[in-house]
């Protein structure tokens, strides 16, 4: 399963980045690294994008940067 | 300590007070806010501490330091090549643990460093409790609790820089252990030690970690010093994959893990968190401001606030500014040298002049205080990171990014932002594609310049719908913007690389009313300093475009000709009183002029009976003869009165004419006259032409140009504002006229100083002069699609503004459905 396809309210966790380069850095240096516990707190009104809390702080992250970050749903 | 500069580095991750502690220990004031990324290029300021002179440099704020953005370029570049004596490494103690990512990459750059804890006071509220002792044990380094909001722990920070700074030998701050990647850093290690070039320079450790991650401007480096790079390169490259292969995770993946790992560990033992769920009322907000209806409504809503509050409120308020700006004119009037007849001496023409430009301006001042108070409210509030998240989707699709909304709310989303620093804002947009399409179309927003011509025509032409014409002219601005971006994407900038949308969203603050406050007097004093320097500038410019030639001297004897026509004519019908006759004689008749003017001018500044009579009470105890004449009470006086009216008003038609003449031969009003025709088919009479000419250099001059060239003549006009001149100078101006207008001002190329900020931030003198060029031809299709059209179809004023919005809408959603190509790596 993929963070896009989470529903807001859930609770996931993160597996594995499957994508290297510039959006996978990106990702790491937010917080977003395997192993670690994300709830989707909502979408957008226009549903893109979306916001994430983890640990303690929020981001957001478009659905289709989304669909590259493996998740286990928790 | 040996004397002289001391360079410190502050650097820290986005959002987490580095502008505050830069202001609180310089003194400056760097732009703050509660919204990531405010800072994008570095600022420098300094202090003086016993003695010694620190060198502060606020660096952007990065998550990171890889070589991915351009702002972890500049902050990574300036400590490895600067080599700051102390790097501040400011945090939101609040976060701590996240924090500690940069933290240990700017340890391993091996600069002297400061762990500066801010927000403590946030991070108290939540009940974060922080071992300090045991903070500085695990990581080696020194830290300092700041509250630098509030300047607690200023006098701390500064003894430990003092103190960091003193150190001959570092203080050795612990490695991070990297586990099975040691063994690929120790072998680069070891070949870059025997690379004198590079192993002297730097941080040889970091440097081997850099290369493992793949940073290419790393490689670029190795490239440029290493005597055998390529042989050197491809067996790093060697090393990678093998780690990949017997690892399962990239080096860069498993640097980051082992970072995140290590500041687990250590928040485990240093960080109580009571009460880890303190987000709450953060998240209860967002659950209303980012929700599907109420979202959009109060984003709109919020806009309209701020038009509502600035523009129409203010305006009223200048009903109050505006009678202090006019006795500002009457004291430099008082002060220049007496006109003559049909001669208004050079150096009171000037005077005027520059007073009229400069006035036209400071009028404004109310509405512009303001805006910035509301904006400051916005961006200290933390509601701007919100609005780019609700803004993402539709912006993407017209090829710009969620963060374009800041730069385009510093340009003039709202109405009345300024262009320099939207364009220089850009900087912190990682897409190079949305990048470049904010950058050249912020100049087509609302800029506070552009905002007084907007107001000025709409309470003349709209009076009646001055909030909906408001609403029109902010909002068409970005109906228009974002086809054209959308276009701009499609074609120009089709093959520029894009980048994620990944962005922190902070939570609230309450904005504190003195930082607001102080803000707003800030850029209220900038924009004034901006009027002293640039307007004035153009206003001297304008005023000799437009004065020279001048006249030649055939015209000028038939100027005086017709003077002295006038003068024999009211000599022979007073003929029969000749004690008025006798009294005027000579240089007599000019002071009776003036001293009617006076008069006249005084008469309009003064209310009520009480001070009326002292009025007229001065000016008899002045004059008691020409008081009879200006205030006549017997039949006699009336009738040289109504005389000297006649002679007055006749002097005045000259002056009148000669003005026209003189600006008719003018360089502008020759300019100005070539163009009109083009500009006609939009409405544009050659007045117009010269004003907006003279807004190419600063979009403020607009208004100063037509103030002048509706200014008053010595007639007693002196009073009325800009609206009330226009509106009885110019016939024949109608509503349909004011909107393409407006609308070629929405357009309208950039000023000098954004053109220069598009230079600066495109690197290349070919998207500066396209930034120039396009605009122009843009408005003027758009001014003469109104004007043209409106008066073939007759509509009104309002018809043609909301059929111009109905083909503004169609176009953006049109738009909107084309789809751009993006990719993820
Ligand atoms: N409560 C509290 N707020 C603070 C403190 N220091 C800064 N702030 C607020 O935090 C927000 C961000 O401050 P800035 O100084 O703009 O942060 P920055 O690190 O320069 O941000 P960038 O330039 O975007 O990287 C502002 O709203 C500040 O008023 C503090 O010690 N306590
Ligand atoms: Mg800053």
């Amino acid at each position: 399963m993929t963070l896009d396809q989470i529903k807001p309210g859930s609770h996931c966790r993160i597996k594995k980045l499957s994508i290297g380069d510039k959006l996978g850095q990106r990702l790491m240096d937010m917080g977003v690294y395997s192993g670690i516990r994300v709830k989707v707190l909502r979408n957008a009104p226009l549903e893109d994008p979306m916001e994430l809390e983890l640990d303690g702080y929020c981001m957001s992250l478009r659905h289709d940067e989304a669909r590259f970050v493996e998740v286990e749903v928790l | 300590m040996k004397p002289g500069n001391i360079l410190v580095a502050l650097a820290g991750q986005p959002n987490c007070g580095k502008s505050t502690v830069f202001n609180a220990v310089t003194g400056a004031s760097q732009h703050v806010a509660n919204y990531p990324g405010v800072t994008v290029d570095k600022k420098t300021g300094w202090f003086k501490h016993n003695g010694s002179r620190f060198e502060v440099v606020d660096l952007p704020g990065t998550y990171s330091l890889t070589s991915y953005s351009p702002e972890e370029r500049v902050a990574r570049d300036f400590i490895l090549h600067e080599k700051p004596a102390v790097v501040v490494n400011v945090t939101d103690a609040s976060n701590l643990k996240r924090s500690l990512y940069l933290s240990f990459q700017l340890m391993e750059m091996e600069i002297p460093m400061i762990l500066e804890l801010n927000m403590m006071d946030v991070a108290e509220k939540r009940g974060v409790e922080i071992d300090v002792k045991n903070l500085e044990q695990r990581l080696g380094v020194k830290a300092v609790p700041t509250s630098m909001k509030k300047g607690k722990g200023k006098t701390e920070l500064l003894l430990a820089i003092e103190s960091a700074a003193a150190q001959s030998n570092k203080r050795q701050s612990v490695r991070i252990d990297y586990g099975a990647l040691e063994p690929y850093i120790k072998d680069i290690e070891e070949q870059l030690f025997q690379d004198a070039a590079i192993g002297a320079q730097y941080p040889i450790r970091w440097f081997a970690l850099k290369l493992l991650e793949g940073d290419e401007a790393i490689s670029g480096l190795v490239q440029g010093r290493h005597v055998r790079a390529g042989a050197f390169l491809s067996y790093v490259e060697t090393l990678r994959s093998r780690f990949e292969e017997r690892h399962g995770a990239a080096p860069e993946v498993h640097i980051a893990q082992r970072r995140y790992q290590t500041a687990e560990d250590i928040a485990r033992t240093s960080i109580i968190n009571l009460d880890p769920d303190k987000r709450t009322l953060t998240d209860k907000v967002d659950g209303v401001v980012c929700h599907r209806f109420a979202g959009p409504v109060i984003l709109v809503g919020v806009i309209w606030l701020l038009y509502y509050l600035a523009i129409v409120q203010g305006y009223n308020l200048t009903n109050y500014t505006w009678p202090l700006l006019a006795k500002l004119r009457s004291l430099v009037e008082s002060l220049t040298p007496v006109p003559g007849f049909i001669e208004i001496p050079l150096l009171r023409a000037f005077s005027l002049w520059f007073v009229d430009s400069i006035n036209a301006l400071l009028n404004y001042i109310p509405i512009f205080f303001i805006l910035f108070a509301l904006i400051a409210v916005l961006e200290d509030s933390g509601y701007m990171p919100r609005m780019a998240f609700i803004m993402d989707r539709l912006f993407g699709r017209f090829g710009l990014h969620g963060q374009s909304t800041l730069p385009m709310v510093l340009g003039g989303i709202y109405v009345g932002g300024c262009a320099v620093p939207g364009v220089m804002s850009c900087k912190g947009i990682p897409d190079e594609r949305s990048r470049l399409a904010t950058i050249l179309i912020i100049p087509l927003l609302n800029c506070l310049a552009k905002v007084p011509l907007y107001v000025l025509l709409i309470n003349i032409y709209f009076a009646a719908h001055k909030a909906w014409a408001m609403f029109f002219i902010s909002t068409i601005s970005l109906l228009m913007v974002l086809p054209v971006s959308k276009l701009l994407t499609l074609t120009v900038l089709k093959d520029k690389e894009t980048a994620p949308f990944v962005m922190e969203m902070p939570p609230y603050h309450l904005p504190a009313l003195r930082g607001v406050l102080g803000r707003a007097v800030e850029r209220v004093w900038l924009f004034i300093r901006k009027i002293t320097t640039i307007v004035a500038a153009v206003a001297v410019v304008i005023f000799a475009l437009l004065q020279f030639p001048g006249l030649n001297s055939e015209r000028m004897d038939f100027y005086e000709k017709g003077k002295e026509e006038a003068i024999a004519r009211f000599y022979q019908k007073i003929e029969n009183y000749p004690e008025h006759h006798a009294v005027l004689q000579g240089g007599a008749l000019m002071d009776m002029v003036n001293y009617w003017e006076e008069y006249k001018a005084a008469k309009m500044m003064t209310q009520g009976e009480d001070a009326m009579r002292t009025l007229q009470a001065n000016f008899q105890s002045r004059n008691p003869v020409f008081f009879s004449i200006a205030q006549p009470q017997n039949k006699e006086d009336k009738k040289v009165n109504r005389e000297f009216k006649k002679l007055v008003k006749a002097r005045n038609k000259l002056l009148r004419e000669m003005k026209k003449e003189r600006i008719n031969n003018s360089f502008l009003g020759k300019l100005g006259k070539t163009l009109t025709p083009v500009t006609r088919y939009a409405g544009f009479d050659w007045k117009v032409n010269v004003a907006l000419l003279s807004a190419l250099a600063a979009k403020e001059s607009s208004v100063a140009t037509l103030g002048a060239l509706y200014q008053p003549d010595e007639s007693g006009q002196e009073n009325q504002t800009l609206e009330q001149r226009m509106e009885n100078d110019s016939e024949g101006f109608t509503p349909l006229h004011a909107l393409a207008l407006m609308l070629f001002m929405v357009l309208y190329p950039p000023c000098l100083a954004t053109t220069i900020a598009v230079k600066v931030q495109t690197g290349s003198f070919k998207w500066m002069l396209f930034s120039m060029v396009y605009p122009m031809c843009l408005g003027l299709s758009a001014a003469v699609l109104v004007f043209s059209g409106g008066t073939a179809l007759g509509l009104t004023g309002m018809q043609a503004m909301w059929a111009f919005y109905g083909l503004a809408l169609a176009a953006a959603i049109a738009m909107g459905l084309v789809k751009n190509k993006t990719e993820y790596v």
